[in-house]
């Protein structure tokens, strides 16, 4: 019996540009052309001003780290543990869930406010997820 | 809403709490409702309104032969029942209905006839969440603490205590899950379950149920059972997706429901005789008195590592052990209220003597919503 897989988003209407830019090597978000604000999870509205004039634009996937835990059990499906679920703030301002990979999962090498860097890790041809490392210098 | 203008005048749990083997979900519910109208000195026929979370209003008024001219469905987590005693409340107010029945129950440990809970792969939390390993709440709830802990200096220690001091609580009543004392360390060496939190700050799995019976203050003098009034209510959503919270220094959920509650029940922090908060994790008793305005959030930690919630201290909070130790189904912010209704009767097994204002504020997802009710036993 195959291994179980690990959850796999699927995109919605509203998120595709999302999905399409981490397939395409680039962490997508979205900010209002009215009031600049820059936002995630993904929508075709400013949830600030409510103005349907937003643009999609490629972050720079610099980040740091804003909390976390090391799940031990339960187990998600398709996860070793113990793993860490990461939120992790990024430069643009947004948060979002993810993980930390190239870095142990110990509460030493996981230290609040560390920087990071966007890493892409293809699940299948239309799903790559967003995953942040520890930032090189 | 204006103060004191209904009451609580019936309120009871299931017949038994913990492992319930031979009762299915909708079962609980009505165990707990016919023991709650017992309990008012009513008949199925004089309740008109109803309200329930999880399971629907129809599912429980279909199941107990209620014909009801009031409805309410809300169901945003383990608080829904905080919301729908503010619901009612208004709605009797309004002469929208006259007697209204909450229930609340889950087969949480032995899941007959549960409704199972899925999170869609196109849904937000599907495609921003689950892929990234949250399995659960204990893989979720406590992930703003290693921040909170950072920001405020709070210590592993002091969020262990938190444990320890609902134990006391918990010893003192003979319906709680966990009775053995436990110490700081027994809670820092238990079983990892999502570091920082091992298994003795999560709350435990059980089974159980409860339900409350709210009327008009001019009609409860004439009820058997001493009334509770409804002195003050808050609630709020913030949002469903953890990762998404304005802060994890702070739930915007419960500074919104929290001091609206508080502003509507005209009461300082100082007239707070008991104090409930809902604990799914050990974190939450901090976030708590933070956010309701009892104390700066640097403060929380140090409150209770040196027991000023236990028993004899200043502030006794969660009396009946709390969802560590007391009983946890799924969704506890029924047990909370319930707790507060025994304390303002004085009737609760650990009773805070002389109490006359309690405070019960709940969560209901992680920290995705609140709800804040003020009862008091004095009108």
């Amino acid at each position: 019996m195959a291994e179980p897989a690990r959850a796999k988003p699927k995109p919605t209407p509203e998120t595709q540009h999302f999905w399409d830019g981490t397939a395409a090597g680039e962490l997508r978000l979205q900010r209002c052309d009215a009031c600049a604000n820059v936002y995630f999870p993904p929508r075709p509205f400013c949830p600030s001003c409510a103005s349907r004039k937003v643009s999609v634009f490629k972050a720079s996937g610099k980040a740091k780290l804003y909390s976390y835990v090391i799940n031990h059990r339960p187990a998600a499906p398709g996860f070793t543990p113990p793993y860490a679920i990461a939120v992790v703030e990024l430069d643009e301002g947004p948060r979002m869930m993810s993980n930390i990979i190239d870095c142990p999962q110990t509460p030493e090498a996981l230290e609040l406010d560390m920087k990071l860097e966007v890493a892409f890790e293809k699940l299948d041809d239309k799903i790559t997820l967003p995953q942040f490392r520890p930032a090189k210098g | 809403m204006r103060r004191n203008q209904v009451a609580v005048v019936g309120a009871a749990e299931t017949t038994e709490l913990g492992v319930i083997p031979n009762m299915s979900q909708i079962q609980l519910h009505a165990d707990a409702a016919l023991n709650a109208i017992a309990d008012a000195g009513l008949k199925l026929s004089d309740i008109d309104g109803i309200a329930t979370a999880v399971e629907t209003p129809q599912q429980i008024a279909h199941y107990l032969g209620i014909k009801p001219t009031w409805v309410d469905g809300t169901s945003v987590g383990g608080c829904s029942f905080m919301l729908h005693v503010r619901h009612a409340a208004a709605a009797i107010e309004a002469g929208l209905c006259k007697t209204v029945l909450i229930t609340h129950a889950e087969s949480g440990k032995s899941m007959i006839g549960k409704l199972p809970r899925s999170t869609p792969p196109d849904s937000l939390n599907g495609q921003f969440e689950s892929p990234f390993g949250v399995f659960g709440p204990p893989s979720m709830f406590p992930i703003p603490v290693l921040r909170y802990m950072k920001t405020y200096g709070i210590t592993h220690e002091q969020i262990a205590m938190v444990a320890v001091v609902q134990r006391e609580w918990a010893a003192k009543n003979p319906r709680a899950t966990m009775k053995a004392p436990i110490t700081v360390e027994d809670v820092l060496n238990s079983k990892m379950i999502a570091y920082p939190f091992r298994i003795l700050q999560c709350c435990l799995v059980t089974d159980g149920g409860g339900a409350l019976i709210l009327t008009s203050a001019d009609r409860a003098k004439d009820f058997p059972q001493k009334p509770v009034y409804i002195l003050g209510t808050g609630e709020s959503v913030e949002t469903p997706m953890v990762s998404q919270m304005e802060t994890f220094n702070s739930s915007r959920a419960f500074t919104t429901a929290g001091p609206l509650a508080f502003r509507e029940a005209g009461i300082a922090h100082k007239d707070v005789d008991h104090l409930m908060i809902y604990d799914a994790f050990a974190h939450l008793p901090l976030f708590g008195l933070g956010d309701l305005g009892f104390m700066p959030h640097e403060e929380t930690g140090r409150f209770i590592a040196e027991g000023n919630t236990r028993p004899g201290g200043k502030l006794p909070l969660n009396t009946n052990g709390g969802g560590l130790s007391y009983m946890h189904s799924g969704m506890y912010g029924m047990y909370a209220l319930q707790e507060s209704v025994r304390q303002m009767r004085g009737i609760a097994p650990a009773q805070v003597k002389d109490a006359r204002i309690s405070v019960c504020h709940g969560v209901g997802g992680m920290f995705a919503a609140s709800g804040t009710i003020i009862f008091t036993n004095e009108k």
